[in-house]
């Protein structure tokens, strides 16, 4: 089967409208996770999707919805934990581990076919049915919309917080919606590239994109394109093979662009002139 | 009526407490229009807390403030506000004018062009604190000092009636300090402005200051440089015997009862 023969089904549509929105989402926010080092949060909070997935999987054959579910849990209760930032990760760490196990636990009393599991760990946007992209496509779009209301206090929050929190801004409460709105991105990542793989669009467009630009929105938009360059790619490539997983030419196309930034971006900063 | 064009901030037997504890009680200071009022005292005498209780960030546990004549509240445009000297990351995706342009919109919400400060304000902004040259390059490769410029550029962007600074010598060389310095003072004589400016190190500021508000023990003093820095009046206010030492036109305080005359900031960084 070709690539064209896949290109006039609706449903090829869909995933590869979805993964633009997923691609727009992962850069902009991928974008705040790097100047607010929270890496190991994006990893946290998608090793958690898995646990909902799973949940959701056991409860009524809906891994995306659970994962959704699931993800407003691990905002909640990070969001109300990881307060200091120094003890941030230690928290992430000691729920994910718990969280977990309790995948596992759930993922023991799941008797139905073995691939819906896997998709959840490594990806499968083509496994997700009609009325799930939709879902996706909906918080992908409130997701968006946020983001978009709160950009500047929250660039503001995550560059300089004692100035922000000295001119009004609400600090801690934009950190805890920053979980809501990072958990349900994630979330959304998974779908494509599985939990175990949201970094290579969470983080990856975002952390070469720095290394290429130095306005804010300069970032955004390269980062928010080498995202789209990854999972449109990605798909597009994943249904031309035939056989490749999209995961896997997703995470490929953006560590190469990762790749091309490390070699010509500002790798080794230097001031162009001395004041 | 007068008051609120003559006084910009006015405490009344103010008492303020974090975690139950009282940093200081009974304080009243009436803070003039284009005063500039050094703010001493040992750590955790409650400094950096008087410039949160300004910015409306915390309670009074008694007593009153009023800020022009209002009461103190969180996100008030009237005041500027220049932190201690803290290192951007190298790789932090922003420039100098990006960190001016938050001080002056960065609190708003929506997208669109309800930006309350033009870029040529933004401009003007950097050009007074002589910033202009390096601007436009990555706020992580500016030293020390030129991000400091443009912290004040940044706090200075609303030409705002009060401006609070916590420490913001600290950690820089000399010549900053006093470039620094310089910029803050005309900017008040400029704009009638009043400046309350946190310090542990009092003779940079020594030339501008108006009257010094020292913090001890939970008590306070407030009067002119002469009559606070006496070893009288700063024995009295720690309860222990001080030295107040004049070399040249530098002030040192010593702590009298310390075999090694210890400077009293000693301990810092």
């Amino acid at each position: 089967m070709t690539l064209p023969f896949y290109l006039s089904d609706p449903f090829a549509w869909h995933a590869l409208l979805a993964a633009t929105l997923i691609a727009v989402i992962c850069g902009v926010i991928g974008t705040f996770v790097i100047i607010r080092g929270m890496a190991f949060a994006v990893h946290g909070t998608s090793e958690l999707a898995f646990t909902g997935a799973a949940a959701g999987l056991l409860v009524a054959d809906n891994p995306v919805a659970g994962a959704f579910g699931g993800a407003i849990v691990v905002a909640t209760v990070l969001g109300s934990l990881a307060v200091k930032e120094r003890e941030r990760d230690t928290t992430i760490g000691v729920i994910l581990a718990f969280g977990l196990g309790i995948g596992v636990l759930l993922l023991g009393y799941y008797h139905g076919f073995a691939t819906e599991a896997t998709n959840i760990l490594f990806g499968n946007i083509f496994g997700v049915s009609g009325d799930q992209l939709l879902v996706l496509i909906g918080v992908g779009l409130g997701v968006l919309l946020v983001t978009t209301y709160v950009y500047r206090p929250l660039l503001f929050a995550s560059i300089d917080p004692e100035v922000a929190e000295a001119r009004g801004v609400p600090v801690r409460r934009l950190s805890i919606l920053f979980f809501y709105i990072l958990a349900l991105t994630v979330t959304a990542a998974a779908q494509i590239v599985g939990t175990l793989l949201v970094l290579s669009l969470a983080i990856t467009p975002a952390a070469s994109a720095i290394r290429l630009a130095s306005k804010p929105r300069n970032v955004i938009i390269l980062s928010v394109l080498f995202a789209l360059l990854s999972s449109v790619g990605g798909i597009v490539i994943s249904l031309a093979s035939g056989t490749l997983k999209p995961s896997v030419c997703v995470t490929t196309i953006s560590f190469g662009l990762y790749v091309f930034a490390r070699l010509y971006g500002k790798n080794q900063p230097k001031r162009a002139i001395s004041a | 009526m007068t008051q609120q064009h003559t006084h910009t901030i006015q405490l009344k037997n103010a008492r303020l407490t974090r975690d139950d504890r009282t940093l200081w009680t009974g304080l009243n200071m009436d803070v003039r229009a284009g005063e500039f009022i050094a703010v001493l005292g040992p750590n955790g005498a409650g400094k950096t807390s008087l410039l949160k209780l300004i910015l409306g960030l915390l309670p009074l546990a008694e007593g009153s403030i009023t800020i022009l004549g209002k009461a103190a509240r969180r996100g008030n445009t009237h005041i500027g506000y220049i932190p201690q000297q803290k290192s951007f990351d190298a790789d932090i995706p922003i420039r100098g004018r990006d960190l001016v342009q938050l001080g002056a919109s960065g609190y708003r919400y929506g997208v669109g062009g309800h930006v309350p400060v033009s870029q040529a304000h933004i401009d003007e902004a950097i050009q007074a604190v002589g910033a202009s040259s390096y601007a436009n390059m990555p706020l992580g490769l500016l030293s020390g000092g030129e991000q400091q410029r443009l912290r004040a550029a940044q706090a200075l962007v609303g030409t705002p009636e009060i401006l609070l600074c916590d420490e913001p010598l600290l950690s820089l060389d000399i010549g900053s300090q006093q470039a620094i310095t310089k910029l803050i003072d005309a900017y008040r004589r400029d704009n009638n402005a009043s400046v309350i400016f946190v310090t542990h190190e009092v003779n940079p500021v020594l030339p501008f200051v108006d009257r010094i508000l020292y913090l001890a023990n939970g008590h306070w003093l407030i009067d002119t440089p002469d009559n606070v820095l006496r070893s009288d009046k700063l024995s009295e206010l720690y309860g222990t015997n001080v030295e107040v030492i004049r070399i040249k036109d530098r002030v040192l305080v010593l702590n009298g009862e310390d075999a090694g005359l210890q400077h009293h900031h000693g301990g810092e960084q």
